[in-house]
């Protein structure tokens, strides 16, 4: 139904898109290879030496392990409270229920900064006061809160294709709640629930705003140990071989949301 | 073949009709509103009490001040902040352009999202789609620190974009256009996804009968293809909207002297040490969005995030 | 529907709860009243015990070296080794940042300029420093003891770190001739039209009031820190006129440096620390004090009321102004040591002379940052000085 050369215009518009958003990123890569401390550019010369400084880093590296810990976290938190309230959203009806997608929403459509300083002044007022110091943990409540709308929507749109029937059909035969769940329900939410726990981990292993305020001194997820770097002339560009590392690492869990979820037509977000 | 002996044979658990557990089952099955308490309590325990509450005190310290000198806290309700707000026109004029800005870069992503995205839900084979998707993801690993400094390498002064635009001094250089640049470029994907998402879930049969009775392509991508995807475009602009709304790490990395919200905001809980004020300013966007998210409800985009 | 009416109520209970916290507890130091004020009562540290394994510290980048930035520039190593503290350390961008991160109570020990020291004396986020705990002291040069910015009423609550002025940065083969004076930066038809930077915190009022002291007498401007409401209106419409000539406002080292290199900035002020790395990457820049005088620090190492780790905080302010590394520190970051017996350790054997460390006439010059209050810091009485949050609100104005 498209003329060809409709098709070649669209084939057009992709190259260019995507030449747009691998630019910068040829960039960072080539300038993880730049002598030069500062990014000149054009690189007056190569060097290796920065990623044997990054191999060696154990700054990085335990930055890394933080973010990991601080992401699983956040996604495991989510994906539970996320598909709760997915199954009441989509199973029953209550009052509030029109006002709870809105609900979850927030913390993903207000600004970073406003939750960052929201989630650090609850602190300061309630919990500090009962003797809590910040750490992972409170980085975690942060990230976990908006990272549960991604789960909610994964799930509730797979929620709503599904339908009751197969819940009802496990029923008749005899299944209890707890049956049903275990063997007919959470097999076909499978995808969605790794699609939406993988977002959620992506979301939160990048997050720098929120973080940057509910983090205490001791705790440095890996985009506030970049944010600290980049001032310090010897180790900015090390943080661009860890970019550039993350980058080529991520290849492979995407590619598995992608083969794992593409069991039925978009599901949900990949 | 009773029900009993069909559960006998597949359950893995207990399975005796009567134990514990099914009699649980059972009661809950019977008592819905506490399987709906129990699925709702936790999250909402967790959104309404810990993130609104938040917000709430939020809000409140929003109508205290500081004590200038000591940088404590006067917990004296007082609506000073709000009025050096409207009063100074520097605030106003730091929130119009922030605005202006959002706006702007949602823009220029949904026109570059749309044919990306169209060209990935209708014309790629299954293949070369699965492939597309994984690169337009990928680079949101890519931590958006080291982008934004990617991009402030490539505006420098002689480099990389101003040797593209023919010399020196021929880039924009940092400022506001980078600004809005830069920012389009980051939230890009999360642009993309929405409406690809979208598009997919739009069947190929409706474009068919439209070329059927008589539309061409213009006109099928005007009249069907367009009205369907309203709802992703929106569900993606609440995405780019609010994240360069709040975004006060990218102006300082390429925005030269700009000065947007987030950077007042951020500036008075650090440089003034002054967190009512900030609070103050900071209800700016959140009127806006939640302004802005009222009204894209009915539009059904809040479930295509 | 009853019990979803009662969820709501739960709910809405829980909000009010949580605010009705944050309206209750107490105002901690509460309203000081502007005159006789009084920082509140701290005991110091009576006697030094075994170190903790560990210190959090706030510095300014530079200060706190151990190897990483350069392999030969570190005096941490060695402290860490003869301590056992390990030492970890949050680089504050400008003295606002400093403030504030001190508030949190999570560090031990922060390097205050004079306009963060006050602040965090009257806020109560300092403890006085019992000096007869920290043997290097007494080698401290006495122009530096007990000053107006780190100590009230006698007690000292801060070890001097070292002092030095800000200065002017400028590209060797853009600006041409040398620049002897900060008028090229002020000047509304400057040739280098978004070329210009600045330091970005309000403090950099003062810079323009300094100016202001030679370029318009008439203003009677004696300290760039008391500035009534016609001094202040000046200095904020020159900012407001040099606003337009501005690139970009630094407050980190990275992109002053590559600004400068990549000839984004071409002039503006800086430290000799971020002079010399830009000079040791190849790029052309030089670096004058001009003749209207200028702005600058005289840091003082504090200690935190709350510090966790109070034993290795003495330990490290000892640390930090023994002969070797004052001298070491001095000569990377391009001030002059506090310590006399410095200058005979530096590599440069010139440096002190170079920085002018115990040439009080040259200080006399350069004026050390500091805290605006309501009470002008030149003895007026008849008229009330800007308070540094009218700086800072004023500064949001300036930068629009």
């Amino acid at each position: 139904m498209l003329s060809p050369a409709a098709r070649w215009l669209l084939r057009g518009a992709m190259a260019l898109g995507l030449a747009f958003i691998y630019l910068p990123l040829v960039i960072v890569l080539l300038n993880s290879f730049n002598a030069d401390r500062t990014f000149a550019w054009p690189p007056p010369s190569w060097t290796t030496e920065w990623w044997a400084l990054a191999w060696e880093s154990q700054g990085a590296r335990d930055a890394l392990w933080t973010s990991v810990k601080a992401g699983l976290g956040a996604t495991a938190i989510a994906l539970v409270l996320g598909t709760m309230v997915s199954f009441a959203v989509a199973r029953f009806r209550f009052f509030g229920r029109d006002s709870i997608s809105l609900l979850i929403v927030l913390p993903i459509a207000l600004p970073g900064i406003v939750t960052g300083i929201a989630l650090d002044s609850a602190y300061q007022t309630a919990i500090r006061p009962m003797g809590f110091e910040k750490g992972l943990f409170w980085v975690i409540v942060g990230h976990a809160t908006f990272c549960v709308v991604v789960v909610y929507n994964n799930v509730l749109a797979r929620l709503r294709r599904l339908g009751g029937n197969f819940e009802e059909a496990s029923a008749d035969l005899g299944a209890d709640t707890f049956q049903t769940f275990r063997f007919v329900t959470f097999p076909l939410i499978r995808s969605a629930l790794f699609a939406g726990g993988l977002l959620a981990f992506a979301l939160s292993f990048d997050e720098i705003i929120v973080t940057t305020f509910t983090a205490g001194p001791g705790v440095q997820t890996l985009p506030i140990w970049i944010f600290n770097n980049l001032f310090r002339p010897n180790q900015a560009p090390v943080i661009n071989v860890v970019a550039a590392v993350l980058i080529v690492a991520s290849i492979v869990p995407i590619y598995l949301a992608q083969r794992i979820s593409s069991d039925s037509a978009a599901g949900g977000r990949l | 073949m009773s029900a009993a002996s069909t559960v006998d044979r597949s359950a893995g658990g207990a399975t005796a009709a009567g134990g514990p557990v099914r009699r649980l089952a059972s009661w809950l099955h019977r008592h819905g509103w506490v399987r709906l308490t129990a699925l709702l309590s936790a999250p909402m325990a967790w959104l309404v009490v810990a993130y609104l509450g938040s917000l709430t005190v939020l809000l409140i310290s929003s109508l205290w001040t500081v004590n200038s000198f000591t940088g404590q806290l006067v917990r004296e309700p007082t609506l000073d902040n709000f009025r050096t707000i409207f009063a100074e026109p520097v605030y106003r004029n730091v929130a119009v352009r922030s605005v202006t800005v959002a706006i702007a870069v949602t823009i220029i992503d949904a026109l570059i999202a749309l044919p990306m995205a169209f060209f990935m839900a209708k014309v790629a084979s299954p293949r070369v789609r699965a492939g597309l998707v994984i690169a337009i993801l990928t680079p949101l690993w890519a931590s958006y620190l080291v982008k934004a400094y990617s991009w402030r390498v490539m505006l420098a002064n002689g480099g990389p974009v101003d040797w593209l635009l023919g010399g020196a001094g021929n880039g924009p250089g940092y400022g506001l256009t980078a600004t809005i640049l830069v920012l389009a470029y980051l939230w890009l994907p999360y642009m993309i996804l929405p409406i690809y998402a979208g598009l997919d879930r739009l069947p190929n049969s409706l474009m068919e009968a439209s070329a059927d009775l008589g539309g061409r392509g213009g006109r099928t991508f005007r009249s069907i293809v367009l009205p369907m995807i309203v709802p992703s475009v929106i569900a993606g602009s609440i995405f780019t909207f609010s994240l360069s709304l709040g975004d006060y790490i990218t102006v300082q990395i390429v925005g030269g002297k700009t000065q947007l919200i987030g950077n007042v905001v951020y500036a008075n809980i650090g440089a003034a040490n002054n967190l009512p004020f900030a609070a103050a300013l900071a209800t700016i966007p959140v009127f806006i969005m939640i302004g802005y998210l009222v009204a894209v409800r009915r539009s059904g985009a809040l479930d295509q995030l | 529907m009853k019990r979803i009416r009662m969820l709501t109520a739960v709910a809405a209970t829980g909000l009010l709860g949580l605010a009705g916290l944050a309206g209750c507890g107490d105002g901690g130091g509460g309203t000081t009243p502007g005159g006789g004020l009084k920082p509140p009562q701290i005991d110091k540290l009576a006697a030094l015990g075994a170190g903790e394994g560990q210190v959090n510290l706030i510095a300014w980048g530079g200060y706190v070296e151990n190897g990483s930035t350069d392999p030969k520039v570190d005096w941490v190593t060695s402290f860490e080794k003869a301590t056992g503290c390990q030492v970890s350390v949050k680089i504050g961008a400008t003295s606002d940042e400093m403030v504030t991160l001190m508030k949190t109570g999570e560090y031990d020990a922060v390097s205050a300029s004079g306009d963060a020291s006050l602040r965090l004396i009257y806020g109560g986020d300092v403890a006085p420093v019992n000096t007869d705990l920290i043997p290097n002291y007494k080698d401290v040069f006495d122009g530096l003891k007990n000053k107006t910015w780190n100590s009230v009423d006698g007690a000292s609550y801060g070890v001097p770190h070292g002092r030095g002025a800000n200065l002017l940065m400028y590209r060797t083969d853009v600006v041409t001739p040398a620049p002897t004076s900060w008028s090229v930066v002020f000047d509304p038809n400057s040739p280098h039209k978004g070329k210009v930077t600045a330091y970005d915190s309000p403090i950099y009022i003062a810079d323009a009031a300094v100016y202001l002291m030679t370029h318009k007498p008439e203003l009677n401007i004696k300290n760039p820190y008391a500035l009534d409401d016609t001094q202040f209106q000046a200095a904020i419409d020159l900012l407001k006129q040099q606003n337009a000539v501005i690139g970009e406002y630094w407050s980190d080292y990275t992109k002053e440096i590559q600004a400068f290199k990549s000839g984004d900035s071409v002039v503006g002020t800086t430290w000799q620390v971020i002079t010399n790395l830009a000079q040791a990457d190849k790029a052309p820049v030089a670096a004058i004090l001009p003749s209207e005088g200028s702005t600058g620090w005289s840091d003082t190492w504090m200690i935190s009321s709350k510090a966790k780790h109070p034993n290795c905080a003495y330990l490290w302010m000892n640390h930090i102004i023994s002969p070797e590394a004052n001298a070491a520190v001095a000569e990377w970051f391009g001030e002059a040591p506090s310590n006399k017996l410095s200058c005979a350790k530096t590599a440069d054997k010139n440096h002190c002379t170079t920085f002018h460390a115990e040439d009080e006439a040259y200080f006399s010059k350069v004026w050390y940052w500091t805290t605006p209050i309501e009470q002008c810091l030149d003895g007026r009485t008849d008229v009330k000085c800007k308070d540094y949050s009218t700086w800072t609100s004023a500064w949001t104005t300036i930068k629009g």
